[in-house]
């Protein structure tokens, strides 16, 4: 064995090819089964990809880093199903590119935050954490609500995540910065934007009526958290 | 190129060159850390928007990671593979010179992009696909040099720490295409979306994200250690076949363990079990390289008594032996409920990332300075040996808050009371983290001051000065100096 060792420290070819070969096994074993064993992503009902507005939303989440805080990933254990909700479905997260699963909690798990406060105690909270939880460590997001926002591009968007595999539809890639202005405004006509999309919070998110902001987006994104999957038809199954 | 039986002339230009920006990156990347601590501690310093710890943390992970421990990485390789193959860079000089500027340009975009919220949320990938695209050109060309080195060396042996350096750089290649497949949304824009959604993109990233752990932080570092340990010592590495057996258990068993990120989450359970197995497994071939080089010193212990740089060397073994030990425990299935989203991650990292990958870099470089200019020796090495002890009980104080923090974190998010509600509120729970906070920003600023003292005494050797000075150890040493 080591005589055999002797060439590959002769010649750098056949170490930098064995070596290749040693560290591509363990990915490929465990990465592309994913892909293909229909258990890994469990038939539920309800999932719909996100409105253009909540879109716009996540990528302000991404944007800020709120991932590095929160995770979005409940694990089934008694506390945590307590207290945050049924534990995450890897179908849950299906049309996320990327996903926003998170490794560390320094705030609380998000994955099912949407419904759970009002409208006006994101705005609160969002502009000054301390405000309704003394002890936050989290840092103030008040500049949100400056930053208007027209979902002019927003389209673009929709047709590059239909290219990486999100199914929406020509309608919704038409539509989309109609529905973006129609989701954030207060008493706009969403009777389009229902049909388009299932379970979609609407109206005046960030208190400003007179204006669509990023605000808004964020918020219209945390509503709907975790919100979707039909619970009560939905049946554990063995993976 | 001449033909005389000399040594070779070698390019130590570009060694110099990526010396200085790891020292540099280093202090940048350990400012940011205790500012990002400070904050944790006192939420009234996310100043704006650019300064927020979500946009800044990434800055903080970048500059240390590939920043300083990259610079520090390609820096040595370039010092090693020259001297062990007794052969010139190839390519020489251009392309060294292009993947020093060039690695120094994907700093500052990806540094840039991160302030101005330009993040793919990927950990330890954040930038975006402008920034990978330029990363796999540089990275292309270091692989160019360093294989092409390697080929026309004049050794008939490849020496092992080139081993570890070249599956380092092949697999760091690797990693980085596939995580970062994505399609950006406009050419003229920042932004685009990852190939891979949910279940699969989680998988993907943390089979990227350990494996920047196992080869970068890791396999690299173990390339350091395999020269400049036995140099320092000035003995041949412990067990040659024991680095064959490790070299190769390591880099097949790392990337397996991926999965231990991903414990109890929704990906599925046949994946979690395997990673977890592995990681358990890679515990052994860990142990293997810290044996190897603790053991170099076996007959020649005495050394530690006066080679403050040598203490450096073996301190970070000893904490590379710490975290691969605590690593596969936290990688079960049991300890992970546990550990996993507290703190304990947190130190966890910084034990490894602040004793290992730091303390073997400063090793190096106080190894390298005084090679590369020529200099009869440090400035100073009593300075060192300050910066030693103060940097360690940095470590010592981040590492040990973490823990306290960590675990109590997660006892208390799990504790129910005697009606079998959950005991305390979540805000309760941050309330409890803040005195742990405030010990941590401390050991930032008590580790960064050693840092500094490095950069005093670095940059006092660069001058030619030498500090007058009793050797260390003396009063102890075999034979006093007496008049
Ligand atoms: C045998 C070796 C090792 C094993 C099996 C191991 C295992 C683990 C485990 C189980 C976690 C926690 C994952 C979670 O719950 O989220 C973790 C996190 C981490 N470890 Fe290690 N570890 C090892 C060595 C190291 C070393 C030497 C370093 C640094 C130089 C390191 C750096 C990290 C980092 C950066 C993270 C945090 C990742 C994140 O969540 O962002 N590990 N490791
Ligand atoms: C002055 C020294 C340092 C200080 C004060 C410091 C502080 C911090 C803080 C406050 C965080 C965020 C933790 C959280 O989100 O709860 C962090 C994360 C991190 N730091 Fe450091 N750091 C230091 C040095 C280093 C060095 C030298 C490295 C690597 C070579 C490093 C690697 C990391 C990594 C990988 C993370 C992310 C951990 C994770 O996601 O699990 N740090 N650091």
């Amino acid at each position: 064995m080591y005589s055999l060792h002797k060439k590959t420290e002769k010649n750098a070819i056949l170490l930098l090819v064995g070596t290749l070969i040693v560290v591509s096994i363990g990915g490929l074993v465990e990465i592309v089964p994913l892909f293909f064993i229909d258990s890994t992503i469990e038939k539920v009902s309800g999932m719909r990809p996100y409105t253009p507005l909540e879109l716009a939303g996540r990528n302000i989440y991404v944007r800020e880093g709120c991932y590095l805080c929160h995770s979005q990933m409940i694990r089934p254990f008694r506390d945590e199903v307590e207290r945050y909700g049924h534990y995450s479905l890897a179908a849950e997260s299906m049309y996320d590119h990327p996903f926003q699963w998170g490794s560390k909690r320094t705030g609380p798990d998000l994955a099912r935050v949407g419904g759970r406060y009002s409208n006006e105690w994101h705005v609160a909270h969002l502009k000054h954490p301390q405000d309704v939880v003394p002890e936050s460590v989290m840092p103030s997001y008040g500049f949100l609500s400056e930053k208007e926002i027209d979902g002019a591009d927003i389209s673009a968007h929709l047709k590059t995540l239909r290219m990486v595999g999100v199914p929406y539809t020509d309608d919704q890639i038409a539509h989309a910065t109609e529905d973006f202005k129609a989701q954030g405004t207060a008493d706009a006509d969403t009777g389009n934007l229902l049909s388009r999309y299932a379970k979609v919070p609407t109206g005046d998110f960030d208190g400003q009526p007179d204006k669509l902001t990023e605000m808004d987006a964020l918020i219209a994104y945390m509503q709907m958290l975790g919100t979707l999957v039909d619970f009560s038809v939905y049946e554990p199954q063995e993976r | 190129m001449a033909t005389t039986a000399q040594e070779p002339k070698y390019n130590e230009t570009v060694v110099k060159l990526f010396t200085l920006a790891a020292i540099f990156w280093g202090v940048v990347g350990f400012l940011v850390g205790t500012f990002i601590a400070f904050q944790l501690a006192f939420p009234e310093l996310n100043l704006n928007e650019y300064f927020n710890f979500g946009r800044l943390r990434p800055v903080h992970t970048s500059a240390v990671i590939f920043a300083f421990g990259g610079c520090a990485l390609l820096g040595t390789s370039f010092y090693v593979v020259q001297r062990t193959c007794r052969a010139r860079l190839f390519g020489d000089p251009w392309l060294p010179m292009f993947v020093f500027i060039g690695y120094q340009i994907f700093i500052l975009l990806a540094a840039s992009g991160y302030v101005l919220g330009i993040t793919q949320s990927r950990e330890y990938a954040e930038p975006e696909w402008y920034t990978d695209l330029w990363l796999t050109l540089v990275w292309v060309a270091y692989l160019v040099v360093f294989m092409g080195t390697l080929i026309k060396r004049k050794e008939p042996h490849i020496y092992v720490a080139n081993w570890f350096y070249l599956a380092f750089i092949v697999t760091i290649a690797m990693l980085h295409i596939v995580n970062n497949l994505s399609v950006p949304v406009s050419f003229f824009g920042t932004k685009s979306y990852s190939l891979f959604a949910g279940v699969q993109d989680a998988l993907t990233q943390w089979w990227y994200g350990h494996n920047a752990v196992g080869f970068f932080l890791t396999a690299g570092f173990l390339g350091m250690m395999y020269y400049f340990v036995p140099k320092q010592i000035g003995k041949p590495v412990y067990s040659y076949r024991l680095s064959i057996i490790h070299f190769w258990a390591l880099i097949f068993l790392y990337i397996w363990a991926g999965p231990h990120h991903l414990h109890y989450t929704a990906l599925p359970d046949w994946a979690q079990t395997l990673g977890m197995v592995f990681s358990v497994m890679l515990w052994m071939p860990s142990w293997g390289g810290m044996i190897n080089g603790i053991m170099t010193l076996s007959g020649a212990w005495d050394k530690l008594r006066t080679d403050p740089v040598l203490r450096f060397l073996i301190i970070s073994l000893s904490f590379y032996g710490m975290s691969t030990f605590e690593g596969p425990l936290m990688s079960i299935k049991s300890v992970n409920a546990l550990s996993h989203y507290t703190d304990w991650t947190i130190g966890h990292v910084h034990s490894g990332a602040l004793g290992w990958v730091a303390f073997i870099s400063f090793g190096a470089i106080y190894y390298l300075v005084p090679k590369l200019w020529k200099r009869e020796r440090l400035y100073s090495l009593h300075l060192v040996n300050m910066h030693l002890w103060i940097s360690t009980l940095g470590i010592v104080m981040y590492i040990s808050a973490m823990w306290v923090s960590g675990i109590m974190q997660g006892l208390m998010w799990r504790a129910y009371n005697d009606y079998g509600f959950l005991t305390y509120s979540f805000a309760e729970t941050v309330e409890q983290m803040h005195p742990y906070y405030v010990i941590r920003a401390l050991a930032g600023v008590v580790f960064t001051s050693g840092a500094l003292i490095m950069v005093y005494n670095v940059w006092r050797t660069l001058k030619g000065d030498l500090r007058k000075e009793a050797p260390i150890g003396a009063a102890t040493a075999a034979k006093p100096v007496t008049a």
